[in-house]
């Protein structure tokens, strides 16, 4: 169990961020995780102040504060409506309805879990993180980012035109860490697969061999899908032999892009 | 390292508690110390539900949560939501879902939860929102018959009403 010299609860971005330089420091998202560290935290700094609970939606983008919930997510009528239900859908088996009401987005992406269902979806789904020193930067190049002592503001979202997305993962048990789990989005006519749970943490793939450039097909797809099973690194753990990981990459990647001509659902 | 202990003050079952706590201390271990020993310790790691309460009328686990962080809102346990439960507890005490009962504070915490979201839940409602609710002696089908026969004997005694009306 972790413990704690301190609870601070920043005043201000500038506040968390100077508190956080200390490496015995720690910024809270929603503990879940973190209180079964062992390790002690000189300064536990709390975000919960600073109006970083809330979605915003305009016409350009959603921008999803680093203290909105999983449930936040789950329950968005204009994320539901935007992204078809693939949002709720990669929340939605998380542990219960009380564990999203604490996990928090930030704590999500930063953690950069491997068996996270919330970075998988949000990087095929072109997602951007903003950090308070580092700025804008795209979540594919901040998943491969090292751990620093920057503090994550905020999600962005932005909105494409004619967007479709899908999510799908396979789970021993509903509530249970996923298998492997797999989102796709097609942005600006273009598409992008992303894999997670391998157990490594999520890789994003995109159509680099043109198999979808003749429009998806059941052909296309599954064509995409054996390709990607030759792309995407699998590991074996309790939950899923390597060779394992490997298959479902090919079916649930397929699975993934024929959903995404489906509206509304059949997600999961 | 010596912690800072804190001052705290939250709203428990409607009236005003404050304490001084270590920062790490978490709101069951509060909770229990404050005679709410309808929230009991399970897993510890965030996955059984035993230790549900609402926080400003939303289920968390308490388990997992620092008081520090609840200072300010409202808690609710089991203790201060008797009658509220008595509505449905005896229904699902019927179907024999109780059995040992170690599980049962957390589920009716999340039942209360439920319902206030959605009163008219759907039996595939009921199993999606109580997921994150394990039991080790029932199965869960006896929980569901339960919440299931409460919310048909509302809809007949609403009709009934309607009917004498």
């Amino acid at each position: 169990m972790i413990t704690m010299q301190t609870y601070v609860q920043a005043q201000s971005l500038e506040e968390a961020w100077q508190l956080n330089q200390k490496r015995s420091a720690r910024i809270l998202g929603g503990m879940l995780w973190t209180r079964m560290e062992s390790r002690p935290v000189s300064t536990a700094i709390d975000l919960c102040r600073l109006g970083l609970d809330t979605i915003e939606e305009t016409d350009a983008a959603f921008t999803l504060g680093a203290m909105v919930t999983l449930r936040q997510i789950e329950l968005h009528p204009g994320l539901a409506a935007y992204t078809g239900g693939a949002a709720a859908a990669a929340v939605r088996d998380i542990v219960g309805v009380q564990f999203r009401n604490m996990a928090t987005i930030g704590g999500s992406v930063w953690g950069r879990f491997g068996f996270s269902d919330l970075l998988t979806w949000l990087l095929a789904s072109g997602a951007a993180v903003e950090l308070y020193k580092g700025g804008v930067v795209p979540l594919e190049a901040f998943a491969a980012m090292p751990y620093d002592r920057d503090v994550l503001v905020r999600v962005i979202l932005p909105k494409r035109p004619g967007a479709a997305f899908a999510y799908q993962a396979v789970r021993i048990g509903r509530t249970d860490l996923p298998v492997l789990n797999c989102a796709a989005a097609r942005l600006d006519g273009g598409y992008r697969v992303a894999v997670g749970a391998r157990p490594g943490k999520a890789v994003l793939l995109q159509d680099d061999a043109g198999l979808l450039a003749r429009g998806l097909t059941e052909e296309s797809a599954a064509a995409f899908g054996r390709w990607a099973a030759g792309q995407v690194p699998t590991g074996s753990n309790a939950r899923g032999s390597a060779a394992y990981r490997t298959h479902l990459v090919k079916v649930l990647s397929r699975r993934a892009l024929l959903a995404l001509d489906r509206t509304g659902g059949d997600q999961g | 390292m010596t912690p800072k202990m804190m001052e705290v003050e939250l709203t428990l079952n409607g009236r005003t508690v404050a304490d001084r706590v270590e920062p790490d201390s978490l709101l069951i271990d509060f909770l229990r110390a404050h005679g709410c020993l309808s929230v009991k310790c399970g897993c510890e790691t965030a996955g059984c539900g035993l230790c549900t309460v609402l926080v400003d009328g939303a289920p968390v686990l308490s388990c997992s949560m620092l008081t520090a962080r609840a200072a300010g809102h409202a808690v609710q346990t089991l203790e201060g939501l008797q009658e509220e439960a008595a509505d449905f507890v005896g229904f699902i005490a019927d179907q024999g879902a109780d059995q040992c009962g170690f599980c049962n504070p957390g589920f009716v915490m999340n039942t209360i939860a439920l319902l206030r979201e959605n009163p008219d839940p759907t039996d595939d409602e009921i199993r999606a929102y109580l997921a994150g609710n394990l039991c080790r002696c029932s199965g869960y089908d006896g929980q569901l018959r339960g919440i299931r026969a409460y919310l048909d004997s509302r809809k007949a005694e609403a009709k009934g009403g309607a009917a004498r009306d």
